[in-house]
């Protein structure tokens, strides 16, 4: 079947190449530039847009959210603790240097010295090479998101990066906040090659001749990233001509360039759920499950969806969106402003108290609106809400103090799996293990913990979506926080910019396999 | 003179020490820097290791003192987000935004003095009136609306303008990059430069204006009316020359004042200059290039408020600069 697939891609290729692939240059707007060239320093969707033109994954998510191979050509599961992958053979570095498992070995022991990766590889024990072209990830324990974890490995030019720079200063230095070699300079597997870099105002890009991938359709031949962070200013670049691409679309604008016919508009509900939790060790009436399923029978966030994200959001009644191994399609959205009543009633809080709440201003997507559409909603049921909302250089440090009795926050799984959501948000909060560290509501149920912890070392798949889905339903029951939505995402690009085959849930879109018609 | 100048120069010592002391009190208030710094995963130790790495759990005076320290020799730390000295980024910044600056200036002199003299001449006529009703919109009217109309009218709807940044610019000397010497520098300049000059047009227009017509019932026009002159000399010879003496002074003035508003134009036109920078910094509490920012730009006030000064003397020598007694 696969081949099948295959033999038609290179089918239609050779179609679309005979036509002449002309040299093609696209302009791009996004909301924001890589803080660094080093793909290691900040685990950010700016640094994994850049990782996914420079350098190059192992294997790299799918539109369905399913794995398929890049540099390694394809992988097994050789035990519960073992997965082996086979690289592809002559793929060269922008250097030139030739790609070896060895790469792949000393990219690893760089990954888990990032303070922002490494917890992703902390369940990892050793990387053993096999030989030139083969290599093994090893866990301590049986680990079921090896692959998961494989989409981060970007492997790196080992012999680039080996050395001293004109500072004296070794240029595989990791560096959090300051100026590096690898900050400035790379070299990567991937389709582009960076030519020249101002930061927070242009990054230019230019194909790599000798890119491993030749049955990838792309066609452009440079590109050039204009970071333009002000919404209006980019979908003005985009209507005017002056850009080919812009990324995201702010909802506001969505039925403008809808209507535009030179403009392509594409969405896909995304990964990122927003939610409210509600602090039980600030609240009394908080500890009541009734009063916490009161609340999300109260909350129409369906409403909030259609009305205020513009139908720019998908509604949801847990943390898993679909596509996720925990997702569970039996959970609802529920809102029932009588059922709400009569649940306060019967947790005898009819007459209602007051709280406070936080969210926002600046980091999700209409943050504050949704905050100030939900205190409204709760007063129907006599919950007072006092709303504060800030910017988020403000709020986190609020959110860290647990500040308000409600507080907003948005959780997109850096593992794209359902397990990581309840590890931050829901698990029982401990300083030791790290688990619950974003948990502001101090919810904690034994059991929820229990079977994350065992769902992380369940290698089989179908045992595993299970556990998961049963995390969702017992937090369902529980009204362990309040679900809104996840927010989607939107690209747009003029009419001959192909887009949609190219971007994806994760929104890194793939750029190196872009065709402009 | 020098007493003058000595003087002044220990006013914009206690200004720029008084600066960055309020730069300091408030980083607190900014926020956390390490949020934008770090991914969403990274544990609380991380990145209380990493405030310890940076200073930031230090003592507020101990900190402060040793910003003191560096700032005297020039070093006003380094920008988190941009991983360089936070002067240096000042000053990759600076030129884009003294052009846009200067850009406007141009518009509010060609367009300002024309239609100012004119209404003052013409002080009953239709047009006259048109320009004055205009201005106290062009007054109501924030920046960033302006500017948005201006983007939307003439970028997307008739097409003729770029819609943001700068354009090709050539290299001239240092950090000095120039849109001034291509056409598509100069067509990405009108846009900001026009929208930019908003906040000043209506005033100055109102200014001329009034000066003008003072002016124009001043004894030597009427007598010089006597005299049979040319109406073109005595409006633009005898009288636009006293009107412009203090329009002068008060632009000087105003110039420091439009480095400020640059940010707003900046943001929407996504120009690459320190206004912009400076909104970005404040987003990602960025505290050391905040406080570099307040810094240079109270120097430039100060500079810009000495030279007024100065040749306020040097025009009218009644002004005692001196301050010492006559």
């Amino acid at each position: 079947m696969k081949r099948g697939v295959t033999l038609m891609a290179s089918v239609a290729l050779a179609a679309t190449m005979s036509f002449g692939a002309v040299a093609k240059t696209l302009k791009m707007a996004y909301d924001a530039d890589p803080v660094s060239l080093d793909p290691h320093e900040q685990l950010s969707g700016g640094t994994l847009q850049l990782s996914h033109m420079v350098f190059d994954p192992l294997v790299r998510w799918d539109r369905n959210l399913k794995v398929e191979g890049r540099l390694a050509e394809r992988w097994e599961r050789i035990d519960d603790k073992t997965v082996r992958f086979f690289l592809h053979k002559g793929v060269k570095f922008h250097s030139g240097n030739e790609l070896t498992a060895l790469d792949v070995k000393w990219t690893f022991n760089r990954l888990r010295t990032s303070p922002d990766f490494k917890a992703i590889f902390a369940p990892f024990d050793a990387v053993k090479v096999v030989d030139k072209y083969t290599i093994d990830l090893v866990t301590a324990e049986p680990y079921p998101l090896t692959l998961n974890a494989a989409t981060y490995i970007f492997p790196m030019d080992s012999k680039f990066y080996t050395g001293f720079d004109n500072n004296n200063k070794s240029k595989d230095a990791l560096v959090k906040h300051g100026s590096s070699y690898a900050s400035t300079h790379a070299s990567g597997t991937g389709a582009f090659m960076v030519t020249k870099r101002e930061q927070g105002v242009r990054v230019d890009f230019k194909r790599f001749d000798q890119y491993w991938d030749k049955k990838s359709p792309g066609n452009v031949k440079e590109i050039v990233l204009n970071p333009i962070k002000e919404a209006p200013t980019r979908v003005a670049a985009l209507l005017s001509g002056d850009v080919d691409f812009i990324a995201p679309v702010p909802p506001t604008d969505l039925d403008r360039i809808k209507k535009d016919p030179k403009v392509d508009l594409v969405t896909i509900s995304g990964t990122r759920i927003i939610t409210f939790q509600l602090n039980q060790q600030r609240v009394e009436a908080f500890k009541n499950p009734k009063v916490r399923q009161a609340i999300v029978y109260a909350i129409n966030n369906e409403g909030i969806a259609k009305k205020i994200m513009r139908g720019f959001a998908t509604p949801a009644a847990q943390q898993s969106p679909k596509g996720y191994s925990g997702f569970n399609p039996n959970l609802k959205p529920r809102y029932d402003l009588n059922k709400a009543k009569q649940l306060m009633k019967e947790a005898g809080y009819e007459k209602g108290f007051s709280v406070t709440m936080m969210a926002p201003n600046n980091r999700y997507v209409n943050d504050a609106k949704i905050a100030q559409a939900a205190a409204s909603m709760l007063a129907k049921i006599n919950i007072k809400v006092d709303l504060k909302t800030m910017p988020k250089a403000q709020y986190w440090a609020e959110f860290d103090k647990r500040a308000a009795d409600i507080m907003m926050i948005g959780w997109h799984s850096d593992t794209e799996d359902s397990a990581n959501f309840t590890e931050f948000l829901l698990m029982c909060p401990d300083k030791e293990t790290g688990f619950g560290q974003y948990n502001s509501g101090n919810y904690c149920n034994p059991e929820v913990d229990k079977l994350v912890i065992q769902s992380g070392k369940e290698t089989d798949a179908a045992k595993r979506a299970a556990m998961l889905q049963k995390v969702e339903q017992m937090l369902y029951d529980d009204a362990a926080f309040v679900p809104l939505h996840w927010q989607d995402l939107a690209w747009a690009a003029k009419k001959n910019v192909k887009i949609d085959p190219i971007v994806n849930v994760m929104n890194f879109p793939y750029l190196g396999d872009l065709v402009i018609e | 003179m020098i007493a003058f100048l000595g003087k002044r120069l220990l006013q914009a010592v206690v200004v720029m020490l008084i600066l960055s002391l309020i730069g300091f009190a408030i980083q607190d208030n900014l926020g956390d820097p390490l949020r934008e710094m770090v991914g969403q995963s990274v544990s609380e130790q991380e990145r209380e290791a990493l405030k310890d790495k940076l200073g930031l759990n230090d003592p507020f005076l101990e900190q402060y003192w040793r910003f003191l320290k560096k700032a005297v020799k020039g070093d006003l730390g380094t920008s988190y987000f941009f991983k360089e000295p936070a002067l240096d980024v000042i000053l990759k910044k600076l030129p884009a935004t003294l052009e846009l600056v200067f850009g406007a200036t141009l518009v509010i002199i060609f367009l300002s003095v024309p239609l100012g003299v004119y209404s003052a001449i013409k002080p009953n006529g239709w047009f006259s009136k048109a320009i004055m009703g205009f201005s106290t919109i062009g007054i109501s009217i924030p920046v960033f609306l302006t500017a948005i109309m201006l983007v939307y009218v003439f970028a997307i709807e008739l097409n003729w303008m770029p819609s943001f940044g700068r354009g090709e610019l050539v290299h001239v000397v240092g950090y000095w990059e120039t849109g001034f010497l291509t056409g598509d520098g100069l067509l990405h300049l009108v846009l900001p430069s026009i929208a930019l000059a908003s906040i000043m047009l209506p005033l100055f227009i109102r200014l001329i204006r009034s000066e003008m017509l003072e002016v124009l019932h001043a004894e030597y026009v009427r007598f010089a009316w006597a005299k049979g002159l040319a109406k073109y000399r005595v409006w633009f010879i005898h009288a636009l020359k006293n009107t412009l003496l203090p329009i002068v002074t008060v632009g000087g003035v105003q110039i420091g004042t439009m480095v400020a508003y640059t940010i707003l134009t900046e943001t929407v036109f996504q120009w690459p200059g320190m206004g912009f920078m400076f909104l970005e910094a404040i987003n990602r509490a960025d505290i050391p290039l905040i406080q570099a920012y307040l810094i240079v730009v109270g120097l430039i006030f100060v500079i810009t408020n000495t030279i007024v000064d100065l040749i306020y003397g040097l025009i009218d020598p009644t002004v005692n600069v001196t301050g010492g007694s006559k």
